[in-house]
This record gives structure tokens, sequence and C-alpha cells, in this order.
């Protein structure tokens, strides 16, 4: 372990190479990657392609009652909904937001989380105040929060930052600063016990200063909760979102994204699955993709498993 | 150890009433009015008059205080009064909901039951699945088991149980008529036929929310036992001849164990929170439910009995897992 | 004709026959027990201390007016033999009095009788300020409620009133016991769990458990005054979920004979109807869906305090034309069939009902996109940077339009954002938690009386079936606003002495058929001439029962459960 970690201070490219050569031999994990990069392109480039506006509600209600709920077809791939818009192009304009939701408020959290536990395991004096802190925030009730939250800083946020980038820090944030409590917890259990093992004490009593103890030696071994939390975090963040423009903190009511696509979709179930097939598949492919890449990259990072 | 958890108990005084001021602070301030279910039809004066006879108007700290007398003096004075059937309590108003005008922990001992039922079991049962599912993934790590458990788990937690919830009902409620749709909290167990009644009523809340619940504590438990797999300690106690079993079920899973008893200890709490959506969609109407009634009511009193009685069993089952975490690994201390 | 012959015209004949169709073979507590879903769960069985309307159908099970409205909004009698006239002299010549007579012999489910002492109380206790009474408003205007013989209630009023059936009618105002409710006037009233929840009453039944905001469960009252009815032993009422699945309760799976308001898209209705258990029933009141107009300056430029008050009226909105080219640019027919389906009709007023005040105004009806773009031309908005969205002297057609959180709201949201888009007006929508909404919490700028917004999508009922107290919101004085607290209920911040003399005048008249005509005009000032509001969709009551349900008859006018003692099972 600590040879591993010698290495890493000598020779930090070849390191990042030898991660790189473990994981292309994971094949989930590239799998994953590929389906991640597949997704990616979808939202990304797909509207350039299929240029339809995903909030176009034809104005000729004659035409608009003879497009509404149809199935798949050449005209729309994934069918309309209950007001004749293009789902494909809706599923689309739904992904940008909802991928970038779900990363960047996942990140948020587990950053948060990690460091939290981090100082919270590793010094005693900062236990006390931190963990009382996530019985805190655990303790508050997540409605009013958010309610809150939004009620003091839209405003600010939408004239610092525009109405759009303002909606999405505050909803990032938000997600992020309501989630990140469980992974401090679990983060900190861990670094409790890895403090008192040998290697740790071996590293503290050459005197290896505190931010290279984490950065070197802590951090390395709780990489596979952390991956844990963050796989699981994406989901909850995107269905997060959705609650919140159903509380109509998010984005306007007529702006798709995966979490009321869902929604919407499940109360049309019964007669029109492919109105919730659509959205689940998206997110469930986004998490499994982010999941298996997890894998991967805690095996690579892993010199036990790398040198085998 | 001992001195410790004393320590600890006594720290918790202080951090629990700091908790619940933030919390009064915070759902006082939050958008929204006890009058928002109020018919538009009712004028101006009267929402005034009403708000005033709630006790409503009064200034946050008058409030707080209030509540404070009440939950810490005048209700334990009535449970006393109950058991040992003396007047305490006198006539002081208890926690009175805004909502319903009826004592807060009345509505809590009417919810308790179904909460703790669905709800526990929900939990008990996940944590069951989830167990021997995480051991048995790392263990036969990208076994075709393994897969498919990933991918279950996967897909389980990406899809809410708002839509698991009413695919089962589509499925087993309505196309089949197996199970019922709606949750009967009035149903006693007395004989077999309500016994059977009672497990048929609890059995599609129970696999929403236990699917759900063995997703995460399964992830938790297959990761951390990968990681622990890989460690010299492993191959020592194979190299000295131990049993398979000896060494995954008493070494490993031992030490594997801090993630896992963490995610528990925090889920244990949210028993008592209730699962909203769970609870929404199969009509079960426990402490979840009466959580988000109150809120989307502006109900304070309930909202803040409710969400404080949650912030003291989140403190508690914390501690719980510290202490845990010594039995677990003797090497953590914390004196 | 008289306004209150013309309420009462087919009364007594109307309860006489729905009171014998079923009852006739019936006997008492026969039919076992019958399942009753309100999605919203009652809170509290008191009227008086929560107006919730499914605390006030709840209660209606139980505790009683003296009379109440039928299905087609006339009064029948409840607790009274008949119901005063001037006619038969319970009315006083100069409208200052109204004299009720407690039918002889009735007594509480607790077998004893009723007086009208039990009235008396029930005013005092609710006109006490120390209360908190929701009901409060019902009984103003009152000088004094006296009981001349303990079968005889005398309410005097303080001024003529042409309508007096606002105190003891309708399900909001029932009749308390007073020997079980004397011990909770004033401020002890609020802690009277005891009888919020299990109130004596004269209705059919009588609580028998009772679980705050979920289930209520009640047996037939022993002492109810038609020894037949109800053909229940007992009722079981439950709460949670939503209109879908409640629906979905009743129509699917048949576990409920009876969900309320199950206001589900026309496509479901006909989709669960073919379930085959239950079908929908519906019953159209005085219920519309509307855009409200903003006719002051919302901009969020302006500084606090000035945002939506008078001092600021709106730069685009002010001009009638515009208004009424947002108006002509709604397809109605289309949001009712996206929408409501058989639960909804196309309507140019915001009073539809009862028929004689409704005004003959049905221009809206039909789609008019070319005319609106004419109006909007002619009103000086023109598209002069080719980008789709009309402008004049450098500022855009550009609007805010909000709503609460509603499936169907944010389907006419879109649908109206995209016709207006048509027109050259740009919408930008928002969608608000509607206990935020709804809430008038004066601290946060998202309710419905700030209204921080040009247009906001919403709906407006009123009690009982006379317009007068509805019609009168909409005056200056009613503004909301900084100096208020934001409490008015004129949320348009219509000011306008035509409006304001009308309503002076119909608060003057008594005959039914010159209030009729002033009630007309106001609701023309509103909408075809002022286009202040924009109707779009009359709605009905939608609920949901078993096949195996009869007697029930849906009341769109009063609770919904008024007849639930002619309840009774098909074999």
């Amino acid at each position: 372990m600590t040879d591993a970690a010698a290495t890493l201070v000598e020779k930090p490219r070849s390191h990042w190479r030898d991660v790189w050569m473990q994981f292309k031999t994971h094949g989930g994990a590239l799998g994953g990657m590929f389906v991640f990069l597949a997704l990616i392109a979808f939202v990304a480039v797909g509207p350039l392609v299929w240029a339809v506006d995903p909030t176009y509600v034809n104005p000729d209600a004659a035409k608009m009652i003879m497009t509404r709920n149809k199935p798949p077809s050449f005209e729309w791939p994934l069918g309309t909904d209950q007001l004749g818009r293009d789902m494909l192009a809706r599923v689309m304009a739904g992904g940008q937001v909802s991928i970038a939701v779900g990363l960047v408020a996942m990140s948020i959290a587990v950053l948060l989380g990690t460091t939290v536990g981090v100082l919270a395991g590793l010094f005693k004096r900062l236990d006390g105040p931190l963990m009382r802190l996530t019985d805190l925030v655990l303790a508050l009730p997540l409605l009013p929060l958010l309610l809150v939250m939004v009620f003091l800083f839209r405003d600010a946020l939408a004239r610092a930052l525009g109405p759009e980038t303002g909606t999405f820090v505050l909803i990032v944030s938000a997600i992020g600063a309501t989630s990140w409590m469980q992974a401090a917890r679990i983060v900190r259990g861990e670094v409790l016990a890895l403090k008192e093992r040998e290697f740790v004490l071996a590293a503290r009593s050459i005197g290896t200063p505190p931010h290279r103890m984490i950065l070197r030696h802590i951090l390395p071994n709780v990489i596979s909760p952390v991956m844990v939390a963050a796989t699981l975090g994406i989901a909850s963040a995107i269905i997060t979102e959705s609650a919140l423009s159903f509380l109509g903190l998010g984005f306007p009511p007529d702006f798709p994204t995966w979490g009321r696509l869902l929604f919407e979709g499940v109360e049309y179930m019964q007669l029109y699955p492919q109105r919730v097939l659509w959205p689940g598949l998206a997110i469930s492919l986004t998490v499994l993709s982010v999941n298996y890449i997890g894998d991967g990259l805690r095996d690579a990072l892993d010199p036990r498993i790398r040198g085998r | 150890m001992l001195t410790f958890v004393i320590r600890r108990l006594l720290l918790a005084i202080p951090t629990l009433l700091l908790i619940s001021l933030v919390i009064f602070l915070l759902v006082d301030l939050a958008p929204g009015s006890p009058m928002s279910e109020i018919p538009r039809t009712v004028p101006p004066e009267v929402r005034e008059r009403m708000m005033q006879a709630m006790g409503a108007n009064e200034p946050v700290v008058v409030r707080y205080l209030l509540w404070l007398r009440q939950f810490f003096l005048i209700e334990p004075a009535y449970v006393i009064d109950g058991w040992l059937g003396t007047n305490l309590a006198g006539n002081a108003q208890r926690v009175l909901s805004w909502q319903s005008r009826t004592p807060v922990f009345d509505i809590i001992g009417q919810r308790l039951p179904q909460t703790m039922m669905v709800i526990g079991t929900a939990y008990v049962v996940g944590i069951l699945i989830a167990l021997p599912i995480g051991i048995y993934s790392a263990y036969r790590q990208y076994s075709w088991f393994d897969q498919l458990g990933t991918f279950v788990a996967m897909v389980g937690s990406s899809v809410p149980t708002f839509f698991t919830g009413v695919l089962l009902i589509i499925v087993f409620s309505v196309n089949l008529g197996w199970f019922p749709s709606i949750y009967d909290t009035t149903l006693e167990v007395t004989d077999w036929a309500s016994f059977k009644k009672q497990v048929m009523q609890m059995a599609l809340p129970v696999t929403v929310l236990a699917l759900h619940n063995a997703t995460e504590i399964s992830r938790y438990m297959r990761s951390s036992m990968l990681e622990n797999l890989g460690q010299d300690y492993v191959r020592t106690a194979r190299a000295k001849g131990m049993g398979e079993r000896v060494v995954v079920l008493k070494h490993v899973l031992r030490n594997s164990l801090i993630p896992v008893v963490t995610v528990i200890a925090l889920g244990i709490p949210t028993i008592f929170g209730g699962a909203i959506i769970a609870e929404q969609v199969f009509k079960v109407n426990g402490l979840g439910t009466a959580l988000i009634g109150a809120i989307n009511a502006s109900d304070l009193p309930t909202v803040q009995t409710l969400t404080f009685i949650f912030a003291v069993l989140i403190v508690f089952f914390n501690l719980v897992a510290d202490i845990l975490y010594g039995i677990l690994d003797p090497r953590i201390r914390y004196d | 004709m008289n306004f209150r012959t013309a309420l009462l015209g087919t009364t007594a004949a109307a309860t006489a026959l729905i009171g014998l169709a079923p009852a006739a073979l019936a006997q008492r507590a026969t039919d076992g027990n019958v399942n009753i879903l309100y999605f919203q769960a009652v809170s509290v069985m008191n009227p008086y201390m929560s107006s919730g309307t499914k605390d006030v159908h709840g209660a209606s099970l139980v505790i009683e007016p003296l009379a109440g409205f039928n299905e087609k909004g006339d009064l029948i009698p409840r607790l009274v033999s008949e119901i005063p006239s001037i006619e038969n002299g319970g009315i006083s010549k100069d409208l200052t009095t109204i004299t009720w007579k407690l039918t002889p012999g009735l007594v509480w489910s607790d077998g004893t009788p009723v007086t009208a002492a039990d009235a008396v109380f029930t005013y005092e206790y609710c006109t006490n300020a120390d209360m908190g009474c929701s009901q409060a408003a019902r009984f103003t205007g009152i000088k004094t409620v006296e009981a001349v013989d303990p079968q005889t209630i005398k309410i005097t009023f303080t001024a003529p009133k042409p309508n007096p059936f606002n105190a003891f009618v309708g399900a909001a105002s029932p009749v308390l016991q007073k020997a079980q409710f004397a011990a909770c006037t004033g401020a002890a009233a609020q802690a009277c769990t005891e009888q919020n929840t299990k109130p004596i009453g004269t209705g059919p039944f009588t609580v028998t458990d009772f679980k705050v905001n979920d289930v209520v469960q009640l047996a037939a009252n022993p002492n109810y005054r038609d020894p037949a009815k109800p053909a229940f032993a007992t009722v079981t009422l439950k709460g949670g979920g939503d209109a879908r699945a409640s629906a979905r309760a009743v129509l699917e799976t048949g576990e409920f004979d009876y969900a309320w308001n199950t206001q589900i898209n026309p496509e479901f209705q006909a989709q669960m109807a073919a379930g085959g258990k239950g079908e929908l029933i519906s019953a159209f009141s005085n219920n519309v869906e509307r855009i409200e107009l903003n006719l002051t300056d919302p901009s969020p430029d302006l500084p606090e305090g000035e945002r939506s008050t008078i001092k600021n009226p709106h730069p685009i909105l002010s001009d009638v034309r515009v208004r009424k080219a947002l108006s002509m640019a709604i397809d109605r027919k289309l949001l009712v069939e996206v929408g409501y389906g058989a639960a909804g009709r196309p309507t140019c007023n915001v009073i539809p009902a009862p028929a004689i005040y409704a005004s003959p105004n049905t221009d809206c009806l039909v789609q008019d996109v070319e005319g609106a773009k004419a109006l909007l031309d002619q009103a000086g908005w023109t598209d002069s940077n080719g980008d789709g969205i009309r402008d004049k002297d450098g500022k855009k057609l550009s609007l805010l339009f909000q709503t609460s959180v509603n499936a169907v709201r944010q389907d006419f949201q879109a649908l109206v954002k995209g016709w207006w888009s048509q027109i050259g007006v740009e919408a930008e929508l928002k969608a608000i938690e509607p206990s935020v909404f709804f809430g008038g919490d004066p601290g946060t700028p998202d309710t419905y009386q700030r209204f921080y917004a040009e247009a906001q999508l919403d709906t407006l009922d009123y009690d009982g079936t006379d317009p007068e107290s509805y019609l009168a919101q909409y005056v200056c004085g009613n503004i909301p606003g900084p100096g208020n607290g934001w409490r008015g209920t004129n949320i348009n911040r219509l000011c306008d002495p035509r409006y304001e003399e009308l309503l002076a005048q119909l608060s003057k008249t008594s005959d039914i058929n010159e209030r009729a005509k002033i009630v007309i005009s106001m609701n023309d000032l509103l909408t075809k001439d002022g286009y202040v509001s924009i109707p779009l969709v009359d709605r009905a009551r939608l609920s949901a029962k078993a096949k195996t349900l009869g007697g029930v008859v849906l009341n769109a006018w009063d609770s919904e459960l008024w007849n639930v003692s002619d309840w009774y099972r098909i074999k």
C-alpha cells in the first residue's frame, strides 16, 4: 500500500496510464463509458439533427387533437404526449438538464459529504461539531427547507446569473446541500476505522502532514462507498429535480426534464405505456452506465487489484 | 465507552434544543399559510380571526416558547396523568394541530401502528434481502448473479416509488385483483381471516418499499465486501487453512459492516418519518402523510412536533451507530 | 315573481319525490356498510372550525342546517317544516326578519329534543370573536337571533336583507347541540377535540370512530327523523391518495362505493368507466375556470410595495383591446376536450348559473385568431423587428402567465401559450405550489393575491345560489396591496365606478328579475365589456359511484353527501 503510494508520488503519469490500462480491461466499465458517451451525444447533438421544438403545441385545434398520444412512428419516433408534443424532442431536451443536474448535484453532494466525513473522522476536535451539523441537516424537513432556499435565493440568483443559469445553480445547490449527509456519515465511519490501521499509524509516525495523509492514504481507501453514494445519488438527484419542478420551484412548467416526463408518464401508464418507458429507460441507462464506470474506476484505482 | 455515551447524551440536549429552534424558524419562514386550504370565499377578516384563535398571529418567539412548554412540560404531565391518574397537567393546552385542532400526540398515536407495521416491516424485509445479496454478489463478483443484481439494483434506484407503486396497483389490484389498492387502517387483527386480510393489504406497499431499501443497502454491502476481500488479512486467513465460510462470514463480513451499519442506523429514524409517496399511493395514511399534509397546510405545531421527534431519533441512532463501530472494530476508540 | 318564490318554486314537490322513491320499501340499517372515499381526508367534523370542502361534506353526514339546497339549487327544508317566505309570513314585509319553525318532535341522536335554543347557541358560538369561526361571514348583518318559543327561531337583520338564506342554510352552517358545546365557547372552542370530531347531530349518521385526516366511521342514527332511513347501517369515510386513485378504487377495483371529486381527464374517464364496476356522475353549478388579468403593473423593476398596486396601471393590459384579443385567441372547446370532457363546458361568463343569472354572452365560444390579430394591430402593437412577437414603443408584448401546480392547468398553460404566440404575444409560464399560491401568506411574493404576473389561471366559486357577495369582491376597496397586508379579494385590481354603482343598486333590489338584470350587466362588465376576467370552462363536480349504489343524486349547490339518507344498496 505504501509502496503504491510512493510510486504515485514519483511517476504520476505512469500511474494514470496504469489506471487507464486497468480500466480498459474492465468490460463493463468500457461498455458503461460507451453508453454514457452515447447518451451525452444523444441529448447534446440529437436536437441539432432532430430539430423539433419540444414545447411546440399545434395551434390548430383539429390537428392538435389528431396528433395527441400517438404511438412511435416515422413522424414521431418516440410518439407524442397528451398535447401532441414530440416525445423524442422532449426526451432529448429533458436529458440535457437531467444529466447535468444529476451529475453536478451528485458531485456537490459527494464532495461535500466526503469532505465533512474525512474531516470529522480524522480530527477529533471537528468530529463533534460536524456530526451535530449533520444531525441537524438530516432532521430538517426537506420541503420547507427547499421552499425557503428558493424563496430566499431565487430572485438574487436570477438577477446575478440570468433566469436559466440562476435556476440551474439554485436547483443543483439545493439538491446538493440536502443530500450530502449520508455520504458524510458513511465516510466518517470508514475513516474512524482506517485511522487506526497500521499503515496510517506508520504514515503518521513518520510525520506525514494532514493534507497528504488525506489525499494519499485516506481517500483512496474510502473510494468504494463514495462510488456507491455517487451512483445512487445521480438517480435521486434526477428525481428530486422533478419533485422540485412539481413544487413550482424548478424550471418552467412546460420545460421537459426526465423526472417530469416520468411523472407525467405514470399518469398515462395504463393507456400509453411508452410514455413512462422512455424517460424511465433514459434514467436507468444513465445510472447503470455511471455505475459500471464507477466499478471500473474503483478497480483501476485499487493497486491491489491492478497488480493482479 | 460508558463515559463517552454519557457525554454524548448530555451533549445531545443542547444540540436538540438548537435543532428544535432551527426547525421552528425554518418552518415559520417557509412560504405558505395555515389558511391555504380554506376556500377563497372566506373573507379576509374571518381568516384573520381564525389565525388569531389558533395563536398563529403571535410573534415567533412567543410561539416557540409556548411549544417548548407544551412539549416538554405539559405533554409529559398528560402522560403521567394517564398512567397514575393524577392531575398534574390540569387543563393546560396540549400541542394542538392547527389543521384539525386535535392534540398532535393523539394523531401520532393513531398513525404509529400502520407506520410501524408497513414501513417497519418493509425496512426489515429490505435488510434481510439486501445483506445476503450484497455478500454473495461481492463474493462472486461479475458472476451472472452479481450482474443481474447490479442491473436490478440500478433500475430499482432509477425508478422512484411513485412509479413502482402505481405499476403494482395496476397489475395486481386492477388487472389481477389479487391485492387491495387501499390500506384499511381500521382493520384489527383478531383471527385468521383478519390476519390474512392484513397480510394482503400490506403486501404491495411492503414490496415497493422493501425493494427500494434493499437496493441501497445491498450496494453498500457489496462494495464494502469487495474492498475487504482484497485485503491482506483475507489472504492470511485463507493461508492459515480457514474454511471459506469462516473467512467470508466472520472475518470479511465483520470488517465490511461499518458503512452498512451507518446506512441502517440512518434508515431507522426514517421509519418513523414514514414513506410519503408510498403511503400516499397506497393510502396507508401513516406519519409520512401526516407530515406532508401538515407541511402543505403550514400546520406548524404538527410539523414541529413530528420533525423534532424525528431529530431525537436521528441523534439517538447515530449514537448507536458510533457504539456499534467500536464493537465491530475494537481499534476505534472515542475516549 | 318574487326572488324567494323563484327559489322555492319546485322545492316541496322535489323533496317529496326524492324521499319516496327507494325508501318506500326500505328499512333502517339493513344494507350493511357503504364505503366513501374523499382523497382529501376529513380533519374535523365541525364546519365552524374548518371550512375546507371535505370537512363540510363529512360533517353533513352528522349535523344539519335548518335548510339546504337540492341538486337544482332550490331551497329545501331540513330541520324546519317549511321554508319561510313573505307569503307564509316567515319573512317580514320590510325584509328585516326571518322566522324559522322547527319540525315538531325533532330529536338529537342522543334522544334529547332539538330546540330553538340550540340555534341561538350556535349563533353565539360562531360570532364569539375569540372563537375564530370560519363561517363568521354567514352571520354578518344579523342583529339578533332569538328563540321566540322552543320551536321558533327569529333572526333580525340590521338592514333589509334581500337574501336572508345565509345563516343556517347549507351544509357549512349547521345547528350544533347546545348541551354538547356549552363548554366550548370562545377560546375554549379550539381545544374541544371530542366535540369537534364527534358532534351530536340530527343527521342520518353518528360518528363512532374518528382518525384525524384518515378515516371516519359512522353508524346509523337510531333517532333519525325518518324511521325507514338511512338504509345503510354504517359508513366508512376514508381519505388519502389523489383523484385518479380514488376514481380507480370505485370504477376499476370496486373497493369503494363512492368517490368524491374524481377530476380526471376525458381519456381516463372513458377508460375507467369501461371497467364496468361503476360510473362517473357530474353536476354543474357556478365553478368557472378562468384567466384573471392584472390591470396593474407587476414589473420586478418597480420598487417593492409598488408592484401590482393601483399606483402603476399596467402598460399593456390597461388597453381593453389587448385584453379582448387575448380572449379571442383561445379555443375554449378544445380546452374542455383536453381537460374536462363531460365534466366541463365552454363558457364566457363568470356567473354561469343559476340560469336566471347567466348572461346570454356566447361570442367568445368561437376562436377568432384573425380578429385578435386585427385588434392588436389597431391597438398599435405590431411586430416591427420580425421576431414573431409584437412590440410598441420598444416594449415587447410579453406576459408572465402563472397558476398553481396541477396537471390540467399545466396543459391549459401550454395550449394558451401556443395560441397567444399565434397572435404575436409571448407568454412565460410559471407554476406555483398550491399551498403557497393559495396560502395568502403576506410575506410571500408567489400568492394569487400578490399577483406578480400579468395573467393567472384559477377558479372561484361561491356558496349558495346568490352571487351578490361574490360580485362584491371586485370593488376598489377590496384591492389587495401592501396597505391591507395583501388580503383583498379584488385580485384583478378593477376599479370601475360603473360597476360599484351597479353593486349598490343590487344590494337594494329584492325583485328577482331586477336582480338578475343587474347581475348580468355586472357579469358583462367583468367579461365581454371589460375583459378583466377571461372565463374558459364551466366546471362540473365530477364524482364516481359504484353500480351497486342506489339513490345517489349529485348536488353541486350543497354538500355532495346531502341525500346520503336516501342511498341504498342495489341488490
